[in-house]
């Protein structure tokens, strides 16, 4: 049988942050900010926890494995020991290992965000293979008329007041389209947050 | 914030949880059985959940990286459920599912979940906490960790379910040469990459319904009739909103 006191605590704390919200009481603010600390807290010890499965878990246990691959992945825990010890000896404040650090992370991460924009100049040409209906279509004719609105290309029309005012009505389009998908966004959170709050989902053990 | 909205913002909570007791009641089950639209990724979704049993082949479900204490983490947690669901759906099968994610809070849960599954279904043989790992600390990291996942663990089906950035243009690009794939996500960026790249793309709140599609529980089936029932309001309250302003009264 499942123990009900993980779900006490986590429907009681739900409770006190949710009143916190719609309350305004001291009391309830001055239990709030500690939990609200805590939870914080504990996000960044996950994500410590994480890092130690990832490289003495993961890696490490591919170190053990055959095959090419395991050379990544002592490359992984060997860098990953040479940036924890850095950051030990020198502190993480330090400019010369904030310049280590960048000085690897940027040059990769642009390398990653070039790729990230071939990859998706390459989806938009086969965009219409993914997409065959009227939806599709309509998402490729609107990505070619929205990048010719905004690319400058029609300035002209700024001179021309009905054309300027027709424009600027089109450019309104994708904003209410976001609007559309971001309320359809906002009820499901609030419905998944619901659920959690009465117990219905529990992504979690106990 | 506020008096006002504190009132509305509460009675609207207040009015949600009532109403998912009220629908997820047997009487009202019962008497109104739930119908739904058909959405063409769940469909696939299923039948690749099938395919995986009978062929002894694993899903892959990737949660994203939004940390937990973020406000954009809800479509992190459907993602979840939808591992949950997978998890049980798959059981007979001698490969469960595998789980990656770019946070660590993120991480604790689905390795939580993939153990509860595997005691829930008996197949505690199977469970290894390292079917869910955490790709990577940073976006891209986390983008290019998952692509290895996928390759090294030879799965048949894909489901990104989370909060993605531009990230998702890598993802889908190594999510599209490995069976089936299915994504989702409550981030506008990561929803129109996903559009443009994957065939089976959940838009808006179709995320958020697939736990009730996929039927994990009463009261998911439950919600998504509230989230119907609200929208009709917010609907019904934009365009009496744009009347009352076209007429000058607001």
């Amino acid at each position: 049988m499942k123990s009900p006191l993980s779900l006490i605590i986590v429907i009681t704390t739900g409770v006190i942050i949710l009143l916190g919200y719609f309350v305004p009481s001291s009391a309830l603010a001055e239990i709030r900010s500690p939990m609200l600390s805590w939870a914080v807290t504990l996000s960044g010890v996950a994500g410590l926890v994480a890092i130690i499965h990832l490289i003495f878990r993961v890696h490490w246990g591919k170190l053990k494995k055959e095959g090419s691959k395991q050379w990544f992945s002592l490359v992984v825990v060997v860098i990953f020991l040479i940036t924890l010890g850095a950051g030990l000896f020198l502190e993480p404040t330090n400019p010369v290992f904030q310049k280590i650090v960048t000085y690897v992370q940027v040059p990769i991460e642009s390398t990653l965000l070039a790729i990230l924009a071939i990859t998706l100049s390459f989806s938009s040409l086969i965009l219409l293979q993914n997409q065959r209906n009227w939806m599709g279509i309509t998402f490729f004719v609107t990505v070619i008329v929205f990048l010719i609105l905004n690319s400058g290309l029609l300035s002209f029309t700024d001179q021309i007041p009905v054309l300027r005012n027709l424009l600027s009505g089109l450019q309104m389009i994708p904003g209410a389209g976001a609007r559309g998908i971001v309320l359809g966004v906002a009820l499901g959170s609030l419905a998944t947050g619901i659920r959690i709050l009465i117990g219905s989902d529990r992504p979690y053990n106990g | 914030m506020s008096s006002v909205d504190q009132v509305i913002g509460f009675s609207i909570v207040v009015f949600f949880v009532v109403l998912v007791f009220v629908f997820s009641s047997k009487s009202i089950r019962t008497r109104f059985p739930v119908t739904f639209r058909k959405i063409e990724p769940i469909n696939r979704l299923k039948k690749a959940i099938g395919v995986a049993v009978e062929d002894g082949s694993r899903l892959h479900v990737s949660l994203g990286s939004a940390q937990l204490v973020d406000p954009s983490n809800t479509s992190a947690l459907i993602g979840l459920n939808t591992l949950q669901r997978v998890g049980q759906l798959t059981s007979t099968s001698d490969l469960p599912p595998i789980c990656t994610t770019g946070s660590g809070s993120l991480l604790l849960l689905s390795q939580d979940t993939l153990k509860r599954i595997s005691k829930e279904t008996n197949t505690q043989a199977f469970y290894d906490p390292n079917h869910a790992t955490m790709a990577g600390a940073t976006p891209f990291s986390y983008a290019i960790g998952t692509t290895e996942a996928i390759q090294n663990c030879e799965v048949s089906g894909n489901i990104l379910l989370g909060n993605f950035g531009t990230e998702a243009g890598l993802l889908s690009d190594s999510i599209g040469k490995s069976g089936i794939s299915i994504a989702g996500s409550d981030s506008i960026t990561a929803q129109s990459i996903f559009y443009a790249t994957t065939p089976d793309t959940l838009i808006g709140e179709e995320v958020f319904a697939l736990p009730a599609y996929l039927a994990v529980s009463p009261k998911h089936q439950a919600s998504l009739r509230v989230e119907d029932v609200f929208r009709m309001i917010v609907a019904g309250a934009i365009i009496l909103g744009a009347i009352l302003t076209a007429v000058g009264v607001l």
